[in-house]
């Protein structure tokens, strides 16, 4: 780590802290070292090492039954043998690769990856839109403002594996969606069982269950916005729709972007929820089978191949928080003004859209 | 960084001045909105809780109130006839809930201070780091884990560190981006003030900085837990028969005939499991929203 540099000089200083107008940088880099060591490091065995570790066993084979000899035999190396046979679908045989036969696990990563992206797509969604409703609804003075704040924090406390499970029953054929469902004349459905309706029985409880979140960050947004901007833009004759779209909207992109960031790679790695509520099944048995589901289901047969496969999740989820971050305007780390990014800081944008409200 | 007003503090928020004529037609709709609210977060609680309430042979009655009330469905959750065994579970839960949140709160308390407070060569690149881990998917940790966790025999017995490691890599990122998040709105000057005023270091952190700090600490720590608490994916790969949390406990609950779900008893045991941390939620409400939104919103 580079405050190592630093630290050489600083030692001839009593103690850091004491001094501290001095040599204010660099007894703080130090110190600042040994606080953060530790995370970092603990961070390092628990997460990069077994990251390392995945992609190492990636490139190795699973050791198996030879099937022209009937052998067991060790693993060994694969080349990228795991990765064909997640990415184009091709088993290897020791003839050669063969594309993989119907039914077997190598076919399923790009369903899987569809299912996920759909889950993902619609879910976060609808999230938003919802989100944004419930937050403008909060947004106000009343009373009771506690209680609909605990309300809404229920779901997000159910854990997941509970809420499956609620959910389960609730959509259970003779359960109470089906039953208001036949209030409103809708023939009851197979919620857990059918390729579309387990699916939807998927974004039903994830949605239930994080629009709260949304709702709250969006929330935490609003609030940043001084009553003056609206009482200018009304008393400038904006439209409600106006003033949504120019003055709501611009203002609370950092919050809502970093919202959906988050949401989204949550939905992207989703597990609990389809696992549990639709076993991941689902119409011809894969309807809810997201990629995480699939690494599970290949572990037991072969942790090498599992791993290539969880490390093409990682570097799936990797890209899509990168983008987003690069391009979509999720500041999630904001830096001071200086430190030279091109995104202006958020004061600078209030600043600028209350001088357009007023301006106008 | 620049404060915001978290929807956790209850500063006046912004009113719209509706004109005359729509006034009363805009609050009918604003309350409305906020008991679709409220319907929305308590509606399917609510029927977990009516349902754990409900005698096993009324299954799908669909009676919105409580009828046929019985506590048996309590009786087998905590049953151990079938195979399941709740009561263990939710000891198990908390020893990997509770020793999870003081690891990741001993540690991540010094690199949030640091975070916040110090300048030093590498901040971003750490926070960042941080920040990548948070995001991190769990289930990239299972394939490699496995292997080695069973190479050193930590897949069976009461093994619970299989549970608690795994665990630091979602509850540490989480512990020290919220901290940060609250230290930077800290009035640290008092510190030296204090100073100033005759206190030691220790004393100025003990009777200025400690007391001050608690809310905050005790949000992130109750977060920590939470997420502990509710994790399943790594559980479920990790966890023994001995050490299984509510969590897998819930999920794979058998009843009395093979395929059929014993739909009440689940329910029971879900509501055991799930009342405490609503508790948690209805007490400490406005600093778990804070603490949520810390992450997000920061001006």
């Amino acid at each position: 780590m580079s405050t190592t540099v630093q630290s050489a000089e600083t030692r001839t200083t009593s103690r850091p802290g004491r001094r501290r107008r001095r040599t204010a940088n660099t007894g703080q880099g130090r110190r600042a070292f040994f606080l953060v060591a530790p995370t970092v490091l603990l961070l390092g065995v628990v997460i990069v090492y077994p990251l390392a570790k995945a992609i190492i066993l990636s490139f190795q084979k699973d050791a198996g039954l030879d099937p022209s000899t009937g052998m067991f035999v060790e693993g060994g190396s694969a080349g990228l043998d795991n990765y064909k046979h997640w990415l184009l679908a091709q088993c290897s045989t020791p003839t050669g690769s063969i594309p993989c036969p119907p039914g077997n696990i190598g076919s399923l990563f790009w369903p899987s990856l569809g299912v996920t992206a759909f889950f993902t797509v619609v879910s976060v969604g609808i999230e938003v839109i919802l989100g944004l409703w419930f937050a403008t609804i909060m947004n106000r003075e009343f009373r009771g403002r506690g209680l609909i704040r605990a309300a809404i924090l229920v779901p997000w406390a159910i854990p997941t594996a509970v809420t499956a499970k609620l959910w389960f029953f609730i959509f259970a054929y003779n359960g109470i969606f089906n039953r208001l469902l036949g209030v409103v004349g809708v023939n009851p459905l197979i919620w857990t069982g059918d390729t579309w309706p387990s699916r939807f029985a998927v974004i039903i409880a994830d949605v239930w269950k994080t629009t709260p979140f949304m709702a709250l960050l969006i929330l935490a947004g609003l609030q940043l916005i001084s009553a003056d901007v609206y009482e200018a833009a009304e008393i400038d004759g904006a439209s409600r729709w106006q003033t949504f779209r120019r003055i709501t909207l611009p203002m609370i992109k950092v919050p809502l972007m970093v919202a959906v960031l988050f949401r989204t790679l949550d939905v992207l790695r989703i597990f609990d929820l389809p696992y549990i509520l639709t076993g991941g099944g689902g119409g011809s048995g894969h309807a809810t089978t997201t990629l995480s589901i699939l690494v599970i289901k290949q572990i037991r047969e072969g942790f090498h191949s599992a791993s290539a496969l969880s490390t093409i999740v990682f570097l799936i989820i990797a890209l899509v928080a990168f983008l987003f971050i690069r391009f979509g305007g999720a500041d999630v780390v904001q830096r001071p003004p200086k430190s030279g990014r091109d995104e202006k800081p958020a004061l600078a944008k209030t600043a600028t859209v209350e001088s357009t409200a007023e301006g106008n | 960084m620049v404060t915001a007003t978290l929807p956790g503090t209850d500063r006046p928020t912004v009113t719209h001045e509706p004109h005359h004529k729509t006034s009363r037609w805009r609050d009918v709709r604003a309350y409305a909105g906020l008991l679709l609210i409220v319907v929305w977060g308590l509606a399917p609680f609510y029927w977990m809780i009516v349902t754990a309430f409900r005698d096993v042979g009324y299954t799908f009655d669909t009676t919105p109130w409580f009828t046929h009330v019985t506590l048996d469905n309590f009786r087998t959750a905590f049953a151990t006839d079938r195979g399941n065994h709740f009561a263990q579970a939710l000891v198990n839960s908390a020893i990997v809930g509770i020793v999870t949140t003081v690891l990741a709160m001993l540690v991540g308390v010094f690199a949030a201070y640091a975070i916040s407070r110090l300048q030093f060569v590498g901040k971003y690149l750490v926070l960042g780091f941080i920040l990548g881990a948070s995001m991190f998917p769990g289930v990239a940790l299972v394939s490699p884990l496995f292997q080695l966790f069973s190479s050193w025999g930590w897949l069976t017995g009461y093994n619970y560190q299989a549970l608690i490691l795994p665990d630091i890599s979602f509850a540490l990122p989480l512990t020290v981006y919220t901290l940060t998040a609250f230290f930077s709105e800290m009035p640290w000057d008092l510190e030296e003030a204090a100073r100033i005023d005759g206190c030691t270091q220790g004393q100025a952190f003990r009777k200025v900085l400690l007391p001050l700090a608690a809310p905050g600490l005790f949000t992130t720590a109750i977060l920590a837990f939470i997420s502990a608490w509710n994790e399943y994916l790594l559980a479920s790969q990790f966890a023994t028969a001995k050490t299984q949390p509510v969590t897998v406990a819930i999920a794979g609950f058998t009843g009395a005939q093979p395929h059929q779900e014993p739909y009440t008893a689940v329910m029971a045991a879900g509501a055991i499991v799930t009342v405490p941390l609503i508790i948690l939620v209805l007490v400490f409400q406005r600093a778990i929203v804070s603490g949520l939104t810390a992450g997000g919103v920061k001006g």
